[in-house]
């Protein structure tokens, strides 16, 4: 089958579905690749280089609709490409299904099969064609990137003959994909990073990134803990959610708002009365725009300054970093038609058995599938519930046998000392001391080993323990010829003992080396 | 040479050789220890030589030069990926060595011993006869298992835990008639049939016993040689044997202990046997849709590594079997050579002994200053770029901390999940040895390259070029 890749069309958008690198995956697969010459352009991805990569290139969009069986784009199809979808053609693009019913209609009218790259089910298996997690790190990259460029200090800290420079403060509402990924590139710019999440469990993430996480003082209020994202918080929740974003706002000077639900309006989380207590040339970046912005200030597309703060409400950051994200995007197409083509014979064969490829068909030859039933649970949200109810369990029965299993072999030994102690004979208790001061001697020596020497450690106590070579040296000298065989016997395997156990230790020990 | 030299000299010995242990306690001092180890032994045999021995020096000497040139050769030519089975193998001679000794002091009717005496001696030669039979046996199969010429999986009889006791209370039995009998001049055939059933209870308990908790195994042997050794000693009454047997026998317990902990399993549980049984096909069947695993080619890895400032290398078992770790050398010689922070991390329980996995990298040169302990390097995953696991499975398992349920609950394992990337060389998706799943090779920053560890592992250096 013939995959083709026209060139974007949407006013400044400048991502290209394939790059490359990429193709030569999708010809291994068994498909043939063509291009809209200058389509990858904007992302700095030459005509030269597709050719390079055994691409054909074609002069104009209309070609590539005629004669593509799986056309890649990245934004959803304009009017005049509309007109171009054939039946039997297969489109994989973002589609929106949920706000675009005209689209949706229209593309159904006209028989294709379609695949919204927005509607990749988001379960672990298909996280490599998660297009949406990756453009959602790329925008949280840029978010910092867009307020560096707009912020008048830097983001480390310095102490420099010309004086000391405070390290910016920034806090990323929203600990999401983009949230982290803002959290991770602000912190590696050396900006003290503070981020906000009403899942408490991102909390480890944030702070792998270098991030603080702001803890709100709510846990004991009606046990809320679990309630988590899924439920509408409680007017307290957001009432001290808010109180904590008014005493940030007069410390931070970057506020990143990550809250995006897809398809609804954005919460307002950053109000105006914050913005204005912020101090002068502070920067919000509004993630949000598209679907209204968390602050109400926030004009899509623009960049504004109000009560002397920069607001970015741009809502095409992956965009302004194209050649990353056409990077990422083709490879998650790839990984989706990897999984379209199991033959590896460049056919596709949509399978709407496979819970992946039936979440991401919206249409299916001229039929609208979409939405998909709500995908089967996977494991990952179900496990966490009632796990920590086991371990405690554990911990609870293990408590009583600990208690009896470490004073019950106490008691036996001194009953044992004790009895032995009652019967034997002198010599015997002497040899005994002996042995037990031993013990310990070899316990406290033994726990000083590396445990890199261990192996060592066991050769050369191998080679001592053949000390029993005294045992049949004393008895060696007997008239028995019986006594003297065993012995001779005893020695003979000791000397293997002794001399290989040595050597060998010998030999390892001179590898280690600094 | 008189009573009190020779104790002297005894003396010496042992101190030479608690010198030689705590030699081992670093790399720098390790050698000198290895010396005094030798010393301690030389100057024993010495004054045992001249001071004890005084007839049949002819075959004594034969056996000392034929013995030790056996060991001179197989020391000699042993490689180091079979340092467990070379290890377990000289273990069965103490434990044969002890067995011989037990039997000639029962033969030699000179020592006139009477009453508690006498009892206690019988019991001390019973004793040092059956460890040291069980030590034999035991070391046999350990060695037979570790060489695969007896497969490694746990051979599980029914009702095995019975037979265990069955062969318990035989030897006691035969422990009581041969005292009896001992009394009265007698008692071979109660000896002979104990040792008979000491070497079946040794063949049996370590048959019982898996690939993966060899270590266990092995490290339990060598405590075992030890305490044959202290049982000798005290049958003889000679404080030397004792002393050195107890450093020995502590020495082996207390490195079984720290396998034990490492795989948080009890020591009693692993004698038992039977691991990775029942428990394991409960754990995979709650396993639901664990993802998939992402495949990648060498030159893939390359340009990971290409991107990379610190790199993490992890081996397992599956490094020694492939003999990779020469290989994994140069690539750790080409990394650093660009000046990417090479690391290894290994685990307490990675290979089929202790301290495996720092002998088979200290053979391929790896220099030892970057090669660390689990502990000391678990918490720095965060700040790794890229962690390469050679043929490592269960000491990697994420469910060993996240799942109560897994049979591996609880064992402290690698957290290579916290770094970047986690490249993970394997020639399938086979399960380890624990029969459990591993979720880390399904997490998005995992990445499976497959194949021969060796010729992977060359694969990727001849791309790095």
């Amino acid at each position: 089958m013939i995959i083709g890749v026209p060139k974007e069309l949407h006013k400044g958008e400048k991502r290209v579905a394939t790059t490359p690198e990429v193709v030569g995956h999708l010809q291994k697969l068994g498909f043939e690749v063509i291009v809209e010459t200058g389509a990858g352009k904007a992302a700095r991805f030459l005509d030269s280089a597709y050719k390079d990569a055994g691409v054909g290139i074609v002069k104009n969009a209309s070609e590539i609709w005629l004669k593509a069986d799986i056309v890649l784009k990245v934004r959803s199809p304009e009017e005049k490409e509309m007109a171009a979808v054939r039946k039997g053609q297969t489109l994989i693009s973002f589609i929106q299904p949920a706000q675009n019913q005209a689209l949706m209609t229209a593309l159904s009218e006209r028989g294709a099969t379609v695949m919204a790259m927005e509607s990749v089910p988001r379960i672990s298996r298909a996280q490599k064609m998660d297009a949406l997690s990756s453009m959602a790190n790329i925008a949280g990259y840029r978010a910092v990137v867009e307020a560096a460029q707009h912020f008048g200090r830097f983001f480390t800290g310095q102490i420099t003959a010309a004086g000391k420079i405070p390290p910016a403060k920034v806090l990323v509402i929203g600990a999401g994909v983009a949230g982290l990924s803002a959290i991770g590139a602000a912190s590696s710019m050396g900006a003290i990073v503070r981020a906000f999440d009403t899942r408490p469990e991102v909390k480890d993430q944030v702070e792998s990134l270098g991030g603080e996480f702001l803890m709100l003082d709510f846990e004991d209020e009606g046990g809320s803990g679990i309630g988590g994202y899924a439920k509408t918080m409680s007017d307290e929740f957001i009432a001290t959610e808010m109180a904590c974003f008014r005493e940030q706002a007069k410390e931070v000077d970057i506020v990143i708002t990550t809250a995006l639900i897809p398809g609804r309006p954005a919460p307002e989380l950053w109000m105006e009365d914050m913005v204005k207590s912020m101090q002068e040339g502070s920067v919000i970046v509004d993630l949000a725009a598209e679907n209204g912005g968390n602050c109400k200030l926030t004009k899509a597309d623009k960049v504004i300054q109000k009560h002397g703060v920069t607001i970015i409400g741009y809502t095409d950051m992956p965009s302004r970093l194209p050649t990353q994200a056409s990077q990422l995007y083709a490879t998650n197409l790839r990984h989706l038609l990897t999984d379209l083509c199991p033959e590896k014979d460049g056919n596709i064969i949509v399978n709407m058995e496979d819970e992946v490829i039936r979440g991401t068909t919206v249409i299916n030859s001229g039929e609208i599938t979409w939405p998909p039933p709500p995908p089967k649970l996977s494991a990952a949200p179900t496990k966490p519930a009632p796990a920590p109810a086991a371990v405690v369990k554990v911990v609870v029965e293990e408590k009583p046998t600990n208690v009896v299993m470490s004073w019950l072999p106490a008691a036996i030994g001194v009953v044992a000392m004790l009895g032995l102690g009652s019967v034997a004979p002198a010599s015997f208790m002497s040899h005994f001391t002996v042995f037990v001061l031993a013990c310990f001697i070899g316990y406290m020596v033994i726990w000083n080993v590396k445990p890199a020497l261990h192996t060592p450690l066991m050769s050369v106590t191998n080679a001592i323990s053949s000390i029993i070579v005294i045992g049949a040296l004393l008895q060696i000298s007997s008239d028995s010829g019986w006594i003297v065989f065993l012995s001779a016997l005893a020695v003979l395997i000791t000397s293997i003992n002794i001399f290989g156990g040595f050597a060998v230790t010998q030999r390892m020990l001179a590898m280690f080396r600094r | 040479m008189s009573e009190g030299l020779i104790n002297m000299a005894y003396i010496g010995a042992t101190v030479l050789f608690i010198l030689a242990l705590s030699g081992l306690s670093n790399q720098e001092t390790a050698r000198r220890g290895n010396f005094y180890g030798m010393l301690g032994m030389g100057l024993a045999l010495f004054a045992t030589i001249f001071g004890v021995v005084q007839d049949n020096y002819v075959v004594m000497l034969l056996g000392l030069i034929v013995g030790g040139g056996i060991g001179w050769v197989l020391a000699k030519r042993v490689d180091m990926t079979q340092m467990p089975e070379l290890v377990a193998i000289l273990h069965s001679l103490v434990g044969l060595a002890a067995v011989l000794v037990g039997y000639a002091t029962f033969a030699d009717h000179e020592i006139g011993f009477t009453g508690v005496e006498k009892t206690i001696h019988d019991v001390e030669v019973y004793l040092g006869v059956l460890i040291g039979a069980l030590t034999f046996s035991g070391s046999v199969i350990a060695f037979l298992k570790l060489s695969g010429r007896v497969g490694g999986k746990p051979l599980l009889l029914p009702a095995r835990h019975w037979l265990n006791l069955v062969l318990l209370v035989l030897a006691i039995y035969f422990g009581n008639m041969f005292i009896d009998q001992s009394a009265n001049g007698d008692g071979t055939l109660p000896l002979i049939l104990m040792t008979i059933v000491a070497l079946a209870f040794g063949v049996h308990m370590v048959m019982a016993i898996g690939g993966a908790d060899m270590p266990v195994v092995v490290s339990m042997l060598n405590s075992y040689s030890g305490w044959a050794a202290a049982a000798t000693g005290f049958m003889l009454s000679n404080d030397l044997l004792i002393v050195v047997g107890a450093l020995v026998g502590s020495s082996g317990a207390i490195l079984s202990y720290i396998m034990c902990r490492a795989m948080n399993r009890k020591f009693f549980s692993v004698i038992a046997g039977g691991f990775g049984g029942g428990e394991a096909s409960t754990a995979s069947g709650e396993t639901v849709d664990q993802g998939e695993a992402i495949s990648v080619e060498a030159d893939e890895v390359t340009q990971m590594l290409n991107d990379a400032k610190e790199v993490m290398i992890i081996p397992g078992y599956g490094m020694a079997v492939a003999q990779a770790q020469h290989s994994v050398y140069e690539l750790t010689k080409r990394l650093k050579d660009r000046g990417v922070n090479v690391r290894f991390g290994i685990h307490p329980v990675a290979g089929r002994m202790p301290g495996h996995m720092n002998v088979l990298l200290a053979e391929a040169k790896v220099p030892y200053d970057i090669v660390f302990e689990m502990d000391e390097i678990n918490d720095d995953f965060r700040n790794i770029d890229v962690s390469i696991i050679i043929g490592a499975n269960d000491i990697v398992n994420p469910a060993a901390l996240d799942e109560p349920n897994s049979p591996i609950a609880g064992m402290p394992v690698l957290e290579a999940w916290n770094g970047k990337t986690t490249i993970v060389l394997k020639r399938s998706m086979a399960t380890g040895y624990a029969g459990v799943e591993n979720p880390l090779f399904f997490k998005e920053n995992t990445r499976m390259l497959f194949g021969d560890a060796k010729e992977t592992v060359d694969a990727v250096v001849s791309s790095l070029g």
